[in-house]
């Protein structure tokens, strides 16, 4: 099976994160690492390969620094990449990242294309449905589980409240795989080392912009929330806090 | 003619989704805002009685959208004929609780009708004659307040609980049902979808509880879940916890807070190193005090709070044990 996995890369989960001048977007001097469901969907990919034969392809769009999450992908075990490098590709919508995947790939033929199920900066959770409809390809959402079999696939959807349906399907497919399907690998020394050989193709906006639009939508403002509750803050000394903490207990809560 | 603003309601199996209620809000909020004229739309096989539930509310109009093969659900039959039933019957605005069914059709109507889906929003803001809906980012972190371009339809989704279900408001009369039928040619829908199950065991129902002391990722290794279970202990709660700790093992997956687990209202919820990412906050939002200990000052966790502790929990949870004990004595 030829498999393509689309990576992101979303700053780290506790970096503080701070606005840009125009509160547009946040400052991009922060730490950053791989889409945590997108992990998941690379690992998924490898455990299908191993089990299938095939390959395994990464892709991700985003600027120079994006490289390192192809990077880690191929020390995990992915055969080749591909980099839409450009910093452009960081302001995108979900259709507009869905149409330049859809145009870096069109020279190829996958059987399976995985994207984690959203990513943890937009929260889109679309780019791998729309690049189904572009591809003209079925697709299924929140996925835990892939089995392949004559016809096609089956695989396991989680629906809400403990919920979850299995859907057999066709290939190719775009699966956008939840996190917490597999165990996640780590990248053996001689993985990081072989990595350095693999391909990586980069591929500059220009190649893809004549596939793209406008973006549908944007964001005017972006700002810390407003706060819903009056909250208090309660601090001091650890053993303070507790004492604290136990009073509202008792007498405002009345939960002791 | 006034622009349309149309809620497509959600069923399941023949049964109405009661979010469905707080797009509907939403939708009535929205058309007295804009001046707007609201209609809503049910699609399925035979929901016909759910087309005669929503024409309670005040809506002008309630479209019955009937084709056999939306049942079973499929992206592919719903995309197909709502798309169809969009052209013949445009709306500015299209609005639908964000529910994994949604999200999972969504993006492909809105791309097959080039056009856009704003996701999982929790408000709008309308100044200046400009139409903003507010999303979370970056895990509920920041809010972004996002515009529509293009020619439409608008597809908006909105997050459980942004509006009140039940300040949806019902009309002086039955709204006017029409039904519109549709046939689903061969080979538009692919996938084949099994029965809905739930895994086997349940063990625990956590939206029962008064009391819930609940792990995330600051728990760090799975032996320290060890002091949040004393504490729940303590409290007589019951330990609950974020996805990441259910995925990694620590705890079982019926023990989940959030869109993909439970959604728990319970008298007390304490919060332990979790830092409030959306899908786990859709789950507790209700519950009616919220406590939450995290050493990130800037957690989203807190905005939702009516306690916070910035600190390590593992400096704090030792002696508030002792302290609830010695109350308890």
């Amino acid at each position: 099976m030829k498999i393509l996995v689309c990576m992101k890369q979303v700053p780290q989960k506790d970096a503080p994160l701070k606005l840009n001048e125009a509160g547009t977007w946040i400052r991009e001097d922060v730490s950053y690492e791989v889409n945590e469901p997108d992990a998941f969907a690379l690992e998924e990919a490898l455990r299908q390969k191993e089990k299938h034969s095939g390959e395994v392809v990464a892709i991700t769009a985003g600027p120079t620094r994006a490289s390192q999450v192809l990077r880690e992908a191929l020390a995990k075990g992915a055969d080749r990449a591909i980099h839409l490098e450009d910093n452009g590709f960081v302001g995108l919508d979900a259709y507009n990242t869905a149409r330049a995947i859809a145009a870096a790939i069109k020279d190829e033929k996958f059987d399976l294309i995985f994207t984690g199920l959203q990513s943890d900066d937009y929260g889109y959770a679309q780019t791998g449905v729309i690049l189904a409809q572009i591809l003209g390809l079925p697709h299924a959402t929140i996925i835990m589980q892939i089995e392949k079999n004559d016809s096609g696939v089956r695989v396991k959807r989680e629906l809400e409240a403990g919920f979850f349906q299995f859907v057999d399907m066709p290939l190719p497919a775009v699966l956008t795989i939840q996190s917490g399907i597999n165990k996640l690998r780590y990248a053996t020394l001689i993985g990081i080392k072989q990595a350095k050989t693999k391909p990586l193709r980069k591929v500059t906006m220009a190649e893809v912009q004549s596939a793209m639009g406008i973006n549908l939508q944007k964001i005017e403002k972006m700002y810390i929330p407003e706060k819903s509750k009056n909250t208090q803050f309660i601090d001091g000394p650890p053993g303070e806090i507790a004492k604290k903490l136990v009073e509202k207990l008792k007498n405002e809560l009345r939960v002791i | 003619m006034a622009d349309t603003i149309l809620v497509i309601v959600e069923q399941r199996e023949g049964k109405l989704n009661r979010t469905s209620w707080e797009t509907i809000a939403a939708g009535q909020a929205l058309a007295a805002d804009l001046g707007w004229s609201l209609e809503a739309a049910v699609a399925g096989a035979n929901v016909s009685s759910i087309a005669n539930e929503v024409a309670q509310k005040k809506v002008a109009r309630v479209y019955d959208i009937e084709a056999a093969k939306l049942e079973p659900y499929t992206p592919d039959g719903f995309a197909h004929v709502l798309k169809a039933f969009l052209e013949q019957h445009p709306a500015k605005l299209v609005l639908m609780p964000h529910t994994y069914q949604v999200r999972d059709f969504v993006p492909k109507l809105a791309t097959a009708m080039k056009t856009t889906a704003i996701t999982d929003a929790v408000g709008y803001r309308y100044d200046g004659g400009k139409l903003l809906f507010t999303r979370q980012m970056f895990q509920g972190k920041f809010s972004a307040d996002v515009s529509f371009a293009g020619l439409g339809p608008c597809f908006v989704t909105f997050q459980n609980g942004s509006f009140r279900g039940d300040k949806a408001e019902a009309g002086g009369a039955a709204a006017p049902v029409e039904k519109v039928s549709f046939d689903i040619p061969d080979g538009v829908v692919r996938n084949h979808p099994q029965e809905i199950f739930k895994e086997a065991k349940q063990a625990v129902d956590l939206t029962q509880a008064e009391i819930i002391v609940s792990v995330g990722r600051g728990i760090k290794e799975q032996k320290n879940i060890e002091l949040a279970k004393q504490l729940a202990e303590a409290l007589g709660g019951e330990l609950a916890a974020s996805r990441p700790i259910c995925d990694n093992g620590w705890l079982p997956m019926d023990r989940q807070i959030g869109s993909s687990g439970q959604t728990v209202a319970p008298k007390l919820y304490l919060a332990l190193g979790i830092s409030g990412a959306i899908q786990h906050i859709v789950g507790m939002k209700g519950a009616r005090n919220i406590i939450a200990i995290n050493k990130d000052s800037e957690a989203p966790i807190f905005e939702i709070s009516d306690y916070a502790v910035v600190g390590n929990l593992f400096d704090i949870v030792p002696p508030l044990i002792e302290e609830i004990k010695k109350a308890k004595a």
